[in-house]
């Protein structure tokens, strides 16, 4: 993480950054979809992990998560599709609205939760099954479809993953044989697929190399224009690439929240400035 | 001076990886020896099991195997009984104690409380610690007076008089038998499959568990359609290793099974099974061809755990694609 700033001159970064943000839409006018009010958050341990959370998410509009390890950027994301509750003693206190509508109440449906708000990891992570089943399995979940609609569905998934063309020869194989970049792509079609309304990304090209990597960017890109995207990345260039707005923590707080441009030409808070330069972090 | 000082050092690296040499090759033929002793043991039990049992096998043939005969004052012997006892109450064992362990290794992963999970995790392997004799006394002092006054007439008369399944649950209340042996037998090999299923259910990546539930699926979905899957490989092998312990347990099922060389429909009637058998009656087995009986009842154990273990690997190999 320091050497891949280090390599690279906070000039660059800036350079990098404005270039690609001059062709950005404006997403300014887009309607609120997930509003986080006063959000802490504490491990069972009793560590408080976020502090004061307050920020809102636009609808088709990508919202990247920066910060030093440990700042609590995964940890936010876990709370906005309740995966924190899988272990017992962690709890979050505050709102999460989505639409309005408070997810954090213990009345919440997690399953329906979840199906609005899907969620890709760090790491791959295609079921033990075929191709198709990853993908038929989730809409299964939730929809009663023909053969045929499903095999509809699953063909769109898989092309609004940019993943069609490489895999509709072998959809009856493992999703286990596919390359770690095309599996990370299956599980973002697998997540698109159930039509969610929020998809959270937690370092979603951590582990791929730099061409991968592209062609995940690409896809975030691309998908912004359908859904509300919140990305947690190490990669600077990566959230000043794809994101319309950019949050930066620290310490389980929220430094600064803005439009990226802005986080990356012109920060605010000195500590934003010293973390996207590459100075700390 | 300075040639010879490098003369003594050159000799002494010398002497050093000759050492290392001569260790080397001793190590290498000690590994040797080790596998090689597990083969050569293997083929001596089987072949001194196939020489002890050659009077029995020339005097009786393959009729062996399906003959209930079992007269040892009029030296006829048939091993159908023993064989479809120790089958039967393997069978039953597994019924019962492949779900429960699954249903046991399902909460202890998912949705046990933390500080529940240890304890409850050693009782488990308690349970395994406990000597097979005291399964036995247990099943015949405790389990099989219950099984006589309660179990058994609640059997009787609820299926006793259906049609398909009827005949398995008919005739007396005898308190030991078939199913008394089946279920000791359940409860004894239920802490090793418990133990192999939630080892391997511990193996699931954290964060393929998480992306299950962040599909939306329930617990219920998630160990069926991910965790069983992905850990199929090992639930099979504590299966088998239940099973094997099932098929060879000797003393808990002599106390309970009823040692009785016939093969009845009911499963409340008493039986036999292989190893009961042999070691019943081996103290009092009087001729060659009784004691060569019992040993071939011995081989034909052998023969039928290789066939079980055999089974599951091919089983495994054939399943391994996805």
């Amino acid at each position: 993480m320091d050497d891949q700033i280090m390599t690279q001159t906070a000039d660059h970064i800036a350079t990098d950054s404005v270039a690609a943000l001059k062709a950005r839409r404006s997403v300014e006018d887009h309607p609120v979809k997930l509003e986080v009010k006063n959000l802490n958050f504490f491990y069972a341990n009793g560590h408080q992990a976020l502090t004061d959370i307050n920020l809102s998410l636009r609808e088709k509009a990508v919202t990247a998560f920066i910060g030093p390890s440990g700042c609590g950027k995964s940890t936010l994301l876990r709370t906005l599709n309740r995966m924190y509750d899988l272990y017992p003693g962690q709890r979050a206190e505050g709102e999460v609205l989505l639409d309005g509508r408070n997810t954090l109440s213990p009345k919440e449906d997690l399953n329906v939760l979840r199906a609005k708000v899907g969620m890709v990891f760090q790491k791959p992570t295609p079921f033990p099954m075929s191709i198709h089943e990853n993908i038929a399995f989730g809409i299964r979940l939730y929809e009663k479809l023909s053969k045929a609609e499903m095999t509809n569905r699953v063909e769109a998934a898989l092309r609004e993953a940019a993943l069609w063309d490489e895999v509709k020869d072998k959809l009856h194989q493992s999703g286990l044989g596919l390359s770690g970049g095309q599996q990370q792509r299956l599980c973002i079609a697998r997540a698109v697929a159930v039509k969610p309304e929020v998809l959270l990304m937690d370092e979603p090209a951590s582990a791929l190399d730099p061409i991968s990597t592209a062609k995940i960017e690409d896809l975030i890109t691309r998908l912004a224009d359908d859904y509300c995207i919140a990305i947690v990345t190490h990669n600077m260039q990566q959230a000043a690439r794809t994101s319309d707005y950019t949050a930066f923590m620290y310490l389980g707080e929220i430094v600064e929240f803005d439009r990226t441009e802005q986080i990356f030409t012109a920060p605010k808070n000195q500590k934003t400035n010293d973390y996207v330069t590459g100075r700390f972090g | 001076m300075a040639t010879t000082d490098i003369g003594v050092a050159e000799q002494a690296s010398r002497r050093q990886t000759r050492r290392l040499k001569r260790q080397d090759r001793a190590f290498y033929w000690l590994a040797w020896g080790s596998a090689a002793l597990v083969v050569a043991l293997l083929l001596g039990i089987l072949l001194s099991l196939l020489w002890e049992s050659l009077p029995s096998i020339s005097t009786f043939g393959l009729p062996f195997l399906w003959h209930e005969r079992w007269s040892p004052a009029k030296h006829i012997f048939g091993a159908a009984a023993p064989i479809y006892g120790t089958l039967m109450t393997s069978l039953i064992a597994m019924v019962i104690a492949v779900p429960t362990s699954f249903g046991i290794a399902m909460f202890l992963t998912e949705i046990c409380p933390k500080p529940l999970r240890r304890p409850i995790g050693t009782a488990i392997e308690l349970l395994a610690g406990i000597p097979s004799i005291i399964y036995g006394l247990w099943g015949f002092f405790v389990l099989a007076p219950i099984m006589q006054h309660h179990v058994q007439p609640f059997l009787l008369n609820t299926f006793g008089d259906l049609p398909v399944i009827g005949f398995l649950f008919s005739g007396a209340p005898y308190g030991i038998g078939m199913l008394t042996a089946g279920l000791v037998l359940s409860i004894m090999i239920l802490p090793f499959i418990t133990s192999v299923t939630r080892d391997v259910f511990e193996t699931v990546p954290v964060m393929l568990r998480e992306s299950a539930y962040g599909m939306g699926m329930t617990t219920w979905e998630v160990v069926r359609r991910i965790i069983i899957p992905y850990t199929r490989l090992g639930l099979v092998g504590g299966v088998m290793l239940g099973l094997g312990r099932a098929l060879g347990e000797t003393m808990a099922v002599t106390f309970v099974i009823g040692n009785s060389h016939r093969i009845a429909a009911s499963l409340l009637a008493p039986g036999t099974t292989i190893s009961a058998s042999i070691a019943n009656e081996f103290a009092e087995a009087d001729g060659k061809l009784y004691t060569s009986a019992l040993v071939e009842l011995g081989l034909i154990l052998f023969v039928i755990s290789f066939t079980v273990l055999a089974l599951a690997k091919w089983l495994i190999g054939r399943t391994e694609s996805y």
